[in-house]
């Protein structure tokens, strides 16, 4: 794997599980909220 | 003035709070779609920089990294100050400043990773204290202690404040972090976007890449901000929900 690929895989796998983790955590307090 | 401890508004089956499910929506989905066109172009289709190589590519993540830090922090600030003013004191704007402090923390983090990831092949080390690689880690400690700082229990509104104040103070560190470059002498090129003297050090497709980069991830700064507010509002209608029922059971104890 050369740095340019680590970069791209850090940044981009990083987003994803923020952005899942926002969702899922949103689905759980709604769920509470019903 | 609006008391500060209003209910929650969180109102997804109302038809306003429904045209804003679907902006979210078609906002995701415009991030996602920019996200991977960007991906594919800077890998792919940009051509390799002399001097650099392929190492040119990061650049088409790296300062969109650092850009949407920025703008985080900017709107944390914005909404701060908001919520300090009287007449515009509302618990939606400390909603919103923690949740864009809360985004702004992770894009910073991507930028230093990112940033080392760059320096390695380019400088010869991850980590150099240069004013612009410290004043950033500096900006990311500052911004982790403002997110710990809301974390403090006590009354909402103390919390509130305090946090407000603290991004303010924080804020201080983001113009120190853009014009280290030029105020100190640095390993770090200079911005590739000079927006004091509106000239960009790309051409190209090069050019159009990098833009898209920021267009891209400043829409998913747009998305996971409005996931994450609309989180905030959620704890915080069940937070008073619990408050409510505490006081009702205490009135029926009494009676």
């Amino acid at each position: 794997m050369t740095y340019v690929d680590a970069g791209y895989v850090v940044v981009l796998t990083t987003l994803f599980v923020f952005a899942v983790s926002l969702v899922w955590r949103e689905r759980s307090a709604r769920r509470r909220a019903r | 003035m609006t008391t500060v401890l209003a209910p929650a508004p969180v109102r997804s089956g109302t038809r306003s709070g429904r045209w804003r499910v679907v902006a979210v929506r078609v906002v995701g989905a415009a991030a996602l779609a920019g996200v991977v066109l960007t991906v594919w172009l800077g890998l792919w289709v940009t051509p390799q920089a002399v001097g650099f190589g392929n190492l040119v590519r990061l650049l088409y993540i790296h300062p969109p990294m650092a850009w949407v830090a920025f703008l985080a922090y900017g709107v944390a600030s914005l909404a701060s100050l908001l919520y300090l003013w009287p007449r515009t004191r509302h618990r939606r704007y400390d909603r919103l400043a923690g949740a864009s402090a809360e985004v702004g923390v992770v894009f910073t983090g991507l930028t230093l990773v990112s940033g080392s990831i760059w320096g390695r092949p380019t400088w010869g080390t991850y980590w150099v204290w240069d004013p612009l690689l410290t004043s950033t880690a500096i900006l990311f400690v500052l911004y982790l202690g403002y997110l710990a700082l809301r974390r403090v229990p006590g009354d909402p509104e103390v919390v509130a404040r305090r946090a407000a104040v603290a991004a303010l103070v924080a804020f201080v560190d983001v113009p120190i972090v853009y014009f280290s470059v030029s105020w100190w002498r640095s390993l770090h090129q200079p911005p590739t976007i000079d927006f004091t003297g509106r000239h960009l050090y790309v051409h190209g497709s090069m050019a159009w890449t990098l833009l898209l980069g920021f267009v891209s991830f400043t829409l998913c700064y747009v998305w996971l901000m409005a996931h994450r507010y609309r989180l905030a509002a959620l704890r915080d209608a069940e937070a008073d929900a619990g408050l409510s029922a505490a006081i009702e059971e205490r009135r029926a104890e009494a009676g």
